[in-house]
Order: C-alpha cells, then structure tokens, then sequence
C-alpha cells in the first residue's frame, strides 16, 4: 500500500526541475564517460555459451560502469550502452584519476580465470583494481592457490555501487530536507500538505511504532531518533532504488562495505551509551551460578559484536538475494532460448508471471529489511539504556 | 572469483558509505528530524490542548445554559409576583372606592335626613305657631262671645283655677 501511493506521488513530487537536477547529476557522473561504445570483439566472435552464473553476479557485484544494456547482443556489431565511471586510485602518495573507459576499452587481458583489463600501471580482474607486477602473467602474480598477491592502490572509484549510494543520498536529503523545510514553514497549526503528508504517516510509523516501543521510552528515544529515522529511510529508499533496474541496477544494500558502516554505526552508538546495568549484564549476571557464568560470559561477550554483525549480514544477504532471484529467472529465458526460441519464448512467458510476483514480494522486502534493521538497531540501544529491574 | 567480491567490503566503498551517512545523519537531524519531530510534538500538544479547551469550553456553556434557565425561572417568578401586586393593588383601590363611595354616600344620605328633620321640625314649628295663633284667635272670638254673658265668665275662672290646680 505505501507502495502504490508512494509512486503517484513520486511522479507529482518530482517535476521538470527535479528532473533537470537528476540530469545534472549524471552530467557530472559522465564528464567521465562515453556513453556507446563498440566493444573489441576480437577473441569471443563466435557464439558465447550462455553463463547465467556469471550474468547474475556480473549483476549484482560492484563495476567501475553502469552497464545499461547490451544492443545487438552476439553479433559483429555489438554495441554495449554504458556509463563509464571515474577511477580514483590512491597509492605511493599520489591520486590518480581517469576513466573507466581506459580499463574496458584499453588492453583487454586473456586470462585464464576472470576478465582482465590493464591500463598504465594498473591491472584490474574482475573489477577489482591492481598494481601491475613485474612478472606472472600480464603483470599479475598469483600463490599456488591461484589467488591474486599483488599489492592494491586504494579504489575510490565512483563505482556503480558509490553512484546508487550518492543517488539514495541525494533523494533522500532531497525529500527529507523539502519536508522539513514545510514543517517549518507551516508550523502545528496547518495540516501537512503534499510531499509532507506523504512522509508525515511514514515517519511517525517508524518513530511511533519502531523506535519509541523498541527504545523503551520516548524520552531515552529521543538520543537516538535521528539516526534511526536516517537508517531507516536510507536503507529503504537505497533498496528502492536498486529495484529499478532500468537506471542501471544499484546493488546499494547488497553491498558489505554499505552494511558494514551502519553496522558499525549501530555498534558504536550502543556501546558508548552502554550504562552501569547493560555492562554489569554481559560481564557479571546477577543470580547466576558460578560455573554457568564461565560458560555465559563469553558468549554475551561476544554479543556484543555478534548482533551487529548479523543485522549487516542479514541485510546484505537479503537485498542480494532477492536481486539473484530476480536475475534467476531471467536467465532461465535465455538457458532455455538458447536450446530452441519456442522454449525461451514459452518459459519466458512463465519466468515474467514469477517476476513479477518477485518484484512485488522485493518491494515489501525493501521495506521490511530497512524495518528489521531500523527494529533491531533500536532494540540494542533500548538494551544498552535500560534500566536495572527485570 | 567474482562471487568473492560480493563478500568483500572494499576499503574504498566503506569511505564513501561513511563520508555520504555522516552527511546524511548532519544534514538530516538539523534541517529534517528536529523540525519534523518538533512540529509533530508541539501539533499533539495543541490538539490535547484544544480538545481540553473544547471539553472546558463545553463545560462552561452547560453552566451557562443552567444560569440562564435559573435567571428565566427567576424572571417569570418575578412576573406572577408583580401580575399578583398589581391585582392585589386594582382590587384593593376599587374596594377603598367603593367603601369611600358608601361613607360618602351615607354622609349625603344623613345629612339630607337632618336638613329633612330640620326642615319637619321648622315646618311643624311653624305649624305650631299658625295653630297657636289660629287658637288664639279663635279663643278671642270664643272669649269675646262668651265673656258678653257674666255667668260664663265666672265659670271659665273657676274652670282655669281647677286646671292649674290640677297641674
């Protein structure tokens, strides 16, 4: 249902000059970019088995562009609609900065293991960046295992991933900071209008029915309200925006590092605001014999890094999940498409039903993840603020 | 390979996810929440403020109707009390006038009966003197007739003396 109203609105909300702003931003998103490009073709001419293991995660995972969609897709003439991104690489005390389109469309390298690209002193397989070694093969240098050894530049790559982060960031300073612009312009005496009375409902769902309840109380609330209602809004609009596919597939909360930081977050706030009871719960329980808190001690010890933990995992796991489910079934058109068209055209027909139905079941998810997170974060904050009576 | 990297963290992201959150959280608590939760408090403060005006308001009116229906009872007590003055005022002039009207009608009566017992009295006085005279006269002429004859004369003495004597 917030679905449904959300997106009329949407449309309502975001006019001409909002329209333009997104422009801009992708302006400056492309200074860096050639939109088309014809793909060196040499090696792979012949017809590509279908990999629909390697189409997905090539999907999911973080690229250096924002690959839109491939045109005349196996033919001579294959043309691939991307936005070519800025590399950043600091390393040797220097900043380096170039397009992406030097990567994949500059040396392309025949590696035996994943897709190489090398440009000046850098190698990159599998989007992940190198500096390039003497030695090995191409400048890359592998241990028995086969795994990479060489040393790393720091990437700080506007990748797809920073992009649909800066998006969701954009969007949502833009509508937060509109509304609260109409708070207080319009004050408690007006009622909420427009975009306001959107939001109004939304906020005070999450600051009524998640944080107050989970906190404890609205007054020990109030110190954490601000961070929860900015982790709640950002995971769901970042989800949201990674189920629009067309803009190229953001995979914002799918992504560990994005997790990792409001993990982080979640674990530095409770921590900090631990009290005398929430310390003397984890290291010394009252009531408990002896020989149990040998065993209880460690274990709630451990707690303390465990929960954040699991809210980063479970997030990251979920969003990604549903994107590979998603990807799974359009894969299953082309498995099938390729052993006759009959077969592809009939299971897609079938795939598009489950996709659909997926989609819907991934809008609820975006929300109920960013609810589970927002729930979670502030029962933990409750625990660290309670007071000593059980 | 590329399935590692979906378990990877990339140093580079992590950066860029902090620098854009601790934006986010900044910008947000000053320009979004503070109002927003500001507004949304004072608003619920202003309703159960003007719901409990409203619920005083209503009290007060209640207070209100009943002072008026008090003051109306008052007003109409009032009414029958100067109604009944006013009767009580009418009857008593008009008995006052009709008993001033029988004292003074009475008066005139008596006083016409006295002038009529004073004007019997004159008149029978005045009858008395005419009958006196008239007696007088006719005593003379009885007197003169009878006192021609001696004898008569003499018995008419006799007559007057056993009278007085008598009386």
């Amino acid at each position: 249902m917030f679905q449904t109203t959300e997106n009329k609105e949407f449309t309502k909300v975001f006019g001409l000059r909002k329209i333009l702003l997104f422009g801009l931003f992708f302006c400056f998103v492309t200074a860096f970019a050639s939109t088309e490009h014809e793909e060196a073709h040499d090696d792979h001419a012949e017809k590509e088995e279908f990999n629909a293991g390697e189409m997905i995660m090539h999907h999911i995972a973080d690229a250096h562009e924002i690959h839109f969609l491939t045109l005349n897709a196996g033919k001579e003439n294959e043309k691939h609609v991307t936005v070519n991104l800025p590399v950043i690489l600091i390393g040797d005390g220097a900043v380096k900065v170039f397009s992406s389109k030097h990567l994949y469309h500059g040396e392309a390298l025949h590696l035996e293991e994943g897709h190489g690209f090398a440009y000046g002193n850098y190698v990159m397989v599998d989007e992940v960046i190198y500096n390039k070694e003497e030695g090995g093969d191409h400048g890359i240098v592998r241990d028995e295992a086969g795994a990479i050894i060489n040393s790393k530049p720091l990437d700080m790559s506007i990748t797809k991933t920073v992009v649909g982060l800066l998006l969701s960031v954009i969007i949502l300073l833009w509508i937060f900071i509109a509304v609260g612009k109409a708070y207080k312009k319009r004050g408690h005496t007006q009622a909420p209008k427009g975009l306001q009375a959107l939001i109004e409902p939304l906020v005070e769902f999450a600051h009524e029915q998640i944080i107050i309840p989970s906190v404890g109380s609205r007054e020990k609330a109030a110190k954490f309200t601000p961070f929860l209602l900015s982790v709640f809004f950002f995971i769901w609009i970042a989800n949201l925006l990674g189920l629009m596919s067309f803009l190229g597939g953001y995979n914002v909360m799918g992504s560990m590092s994005v997790t990792l930081v409001l993990a982080f977050f979640v674990f530095v706030i409770t921590n900090i605001n631990g009290n005398k009871h929430y310390w003397k719960h984890i290291f010394a329980p009252e009531g408990v014999p002896f020989a149990i808190k040998l065993i209880l001690v460690p274990i709630e010890a451990l707690q303390i890094f465990i929960k954040p933990l699991v809210l980063m995992v479970r997030l990251t796991a979920n969003i990604t999940a549903g994107h590979i489910i998603i990807l799974a079934f359009t894969a299953l058109i082309f498995i099938f498409g390729q052993t006759s068209a009959v077969a592809g055209y009939g299971v897609g027909a079938g795939s598009l039903i489950f996709m659909v139905f997926m989609f819907f079941i991934e809008l609820l998810v975006a929300f109920l993840q960013a609810y589970v997170f927002t729930l979670l974060s502030a029962l933990y904050f409750g625990s660290a603020v309670e007071d000593g009576h059980h | 390979m590329i399935l590692l990297n979906l378990l990877a963290a990339p140093l580079g992201l992590i950066i860029w996810t902090s620098i854009a959150f601790i934006i986010v959280l900044v910008l947000l608590k000053k320009l979004a929440w503070k109002p927003i939760l500001n507004t949304l408090q004072e608003r619920n403060d202003f309703i159960d403020k003007s719901l409990k005006s409203a619920e005083e308001a209503k009290a007060q009116m209640g207070q209100l109707k009943s002072d008026n229906e008090k003051l109306l009872a008052e007003a109409r007590v009032e009414r029958e009390k100067m109604l009944k003055e006013a009767r009580e005022t009418k009857e008593s002039i008009i008995a006052d006038a009709k008993k001033t009207a029988a004292s003074e009608g009475e008066r005139i009566i008596n006083s016409a009966r006295e002038e009529i017992e004073k004007e019997k009295a004159k008149a029978m006085s005045d009858i008395k003197t005419q009958v006196a005279a008239l007696s007088i006269d006719i005593a003379e002429k009885v007197l003169r007739s009878e006192l021609s004859n001696k004898d008569k004369q003499a018995e008419i003495v006799e007559e007057h003396l056993k009278q007085s004597q008598l009386s």
